[in-house]
């Protein structure tokens, strides 16, 4: 019996190390690896920290890599204000069969591809789109407007496209706030705000720190909505490793721009959860 | 600010205005792509030139519909095929995995938890090209060991579909675990009591019982590789799936035949979304 258990906890654990090893961390070292090697000529390489300090100096690439990071955390915050009174909404206001109902809703727009979610926007704020048309039509505009190709346009499909990811983990949270809680503090003499900062946010402090993790990781990791819905000024990080490995056939210096993001996307990450005193294991699992 | 306290009424007008905006904000998007399906004009766009059924049957230029763009059918093909791989192959690996963390103490289960859950915090493009690096690596060893070209390590669909794997199990092992944790043992014991063998507990016992979270797994983990774009642009050979497809085109200027397709996969993931609503249910 013994040698049984022993067989099946290997028979367990070698697709799991296959998985992770073969696909997750060798491929991840790999990379490591290649984006500190120059070439010197054909198929000759040394290793070197070049591509880190170019990455690192030239203006360009530093200014698209802060502008990703701080408009994600832009992207987030405002995904954040815009959920949590919808989440809250749904968890505590509505009752029974409106809950279920609004809250199925709400999952619907993500059943469908990002593409087709961006499509739509590019509809809408397009030149000779719906909003443009509507703006002439009420004399708010004399001329076509053209929304498209803007910073806030490319808000706008941010958080739109991760609405879903903070308002479910925020359902998920408040829902487990008991309203006796939410009494006592009104009974204590507190207000409106006083009840939301001291009772109702603390407790879904947990569902805040899981949403903003994951919209966070979205919108840095994000291609297609600045791709398609931001400017020529708007370019993300995301689409700068791609020009360097597709276009430029620059895998060294693509590599070295796939490692930063990976290390930024970490270090936010933990800070959030080290800031809030949580784990990952709590947070995702 | 819930039911039992009382609240002004502007207070909840006001609430209750923001929440149906935000809903409105939702649908929004959804509703225009699906309506311009219908317009009889060249751009998705106004004026309304009137309701037209042309660009999902139509078969003469330049109003082609859906179901005769040979182009778009052979992408959904592609895009079916790679999300079957994807979810049989995530689905069995997450079963084990969720057994091998429910059913096993050994050392660095933790550690090996938490790496786990990687995936899911590391960027899709940055999956996407850490494949793509070691599987080129891998192809050009085995050209300098053995004068090998091994077309599969080159970007196409093998490389999608273990892309895509390489996330999606990582979801398929924790909705499977979740339910695995809910499982009372001492029906397995209770088989193995009236003779049964382990496997035959496990195959009669325990499987049956996952089978609800093993088939929502399956089809999450369809959905989620049918609709992935990240990962797949970055090892997307000559066979473009569906959504590489449309964003192709997309690039280069749009006819409501994108709208056709995405009321069809609209209509598609919904369909699977309630199948697996009512099967829960039951």
């Amino acid at each position: 019996m013994r040698l049984h258990a022993r067989i099946g906890f290997i028979l367990l654990l070698t697709p799991l190390v296959l998985w992770l090893g073969l696909l997750i961390v060798i491929p991840h070292i790999d990379m490591l690896l290649i984006s500190l090697r120059e070439r010197i000529s054909f198929g000759v390489y040394e290793t070197s920290t070049t591509h880190y300090q170019k990455a690192l100096t030239e203006p360009l690439y530093l200014r698209t890599f802060w502008r990703t990071a701080v408009m994600s955390v832009l992207a987030t915050a405002i995904t954040l204000l815009i959920a949590f009174p919808v989440a809250y909404y749904i968890a505590k206001m509505a009752k029974g069969r409106l809950q279920q109902v609004l809250f199925m809703l709400c999952l619907i727009p993500f059943y469908v591809s990002e593409l087709v979610r961006t499509f739509g926007w590019m509809i809408l704020l397009r030149e000779t789109g719906l909003i443009s048309n509507l703006l002439q039509w009420a004399g708010l505009a004399d001329q076509p407007v053209e929304m498209l190709y803007t910073d806030a346009a490319m808000m706008v499909g941010l958080v739109y496209t991760s609405m879903l990811f903070m308002v479910v983990p925020l359902v998920t949270t408040l829902e487990s706030l008991d309203d006796s809680v939410v009494e006592a503090g009104y009974d204590l003499g507190g207000n409106g705000l006083s009840v939301l900062r001291e009772i109702i946010i603390p407790h879904a402090m947990p569902g805040i720190v899981s949403g903003c993790i994951v919209v966070f990781m979205l919108s840095l990791g994000n291609y297609l909505t600045p791709t398609m819905l931001g400017g020529k000024d708007s370019l993300w990080f995301t689409e700068m490793i791609y020009n360097q490995f597709i276009v430029r056939s620059n895998w060294e210096l693509g590599a070295t721009f796939g490692f930063m993001l990976l290390v930024l996307s970490s270090v936010i990450v933990w800070g959030m959860l080290r800031l809030t005193g949580r784990t990952l294991q709590e947070t995702m699992g | 600010m819930i039911p039992t306290i009382p609240s002004s009424r502007s207070f909840r007008l006001i609430y209750g205005g923001y929440v149906l905006l935000f809903f409105l904000y939702l649908a929004l998007p959804l509703t225009v792509v699906a309506v311009f399906a219908f317009n009889d004009s060249q751009f998705p766009s106004l004026p309304w030139e009137g309701f037209t059924w042309n660009w999902f049957f139509g078969d003469t230029r330049p109003q082609i519909g859906v179901f005769h763009e040979r182009g778009i059918l052979r992408a959904v093909g592609t895009s079916g095929f790679v999300a079957a791989c994807v979810a049989l192959l995530s689905v069995s690996v997450g079963t084990t995995n969720a057994f091998l963390f429910n059913r096993y103490e050994f050392r660095g289960k933790g550690a090996l938890y938490v790496l786990m859950l990687l995936p899911l915090v590391v960027p899709g493009i940055v999956l996407g090209i850490s494949i793509l690096v070691f599987s080129s690596t891998l192809a050009n060893g085995m050209w300098d060991l053995a004068q090998m070209d091994i077309q599969a390590l080159r970007p196409g669909l093998l490389l999608v579909i273990l892309g895509q794997f390489s996330f999606i199990t990582t979801i398929a092992t924790l909705v499977i675990t979740a339910r695995l944790q809910k499982f009372d043992r001492t029906l397995e014991d209770a088989a193995l009591n009236l003779g049964a063998t382990r496997l035959t507990a496990v195959r009669t016992i325990t499987i049956p019982f996952l089978m609800p979270a093993m088939i929502g797994a399956v089809v999450v983990a369809f959905l989620m590789s049918f609709e992935n774009f990240n990962t797949t642009l970055m090892l997307v050979g000559s066979d473009a799936p569906l959504t590489i497809a449309m964003f192709d085109r997309l690039k280069e200027g749009s006819t409501p035949l994108l709208n056709a397709v995405s009321l069809l996969l609209m209509l598609g993931s919904s369909l699977l979304a309630l199948v697996v609503i009512l099967f829960q249910r039951r």
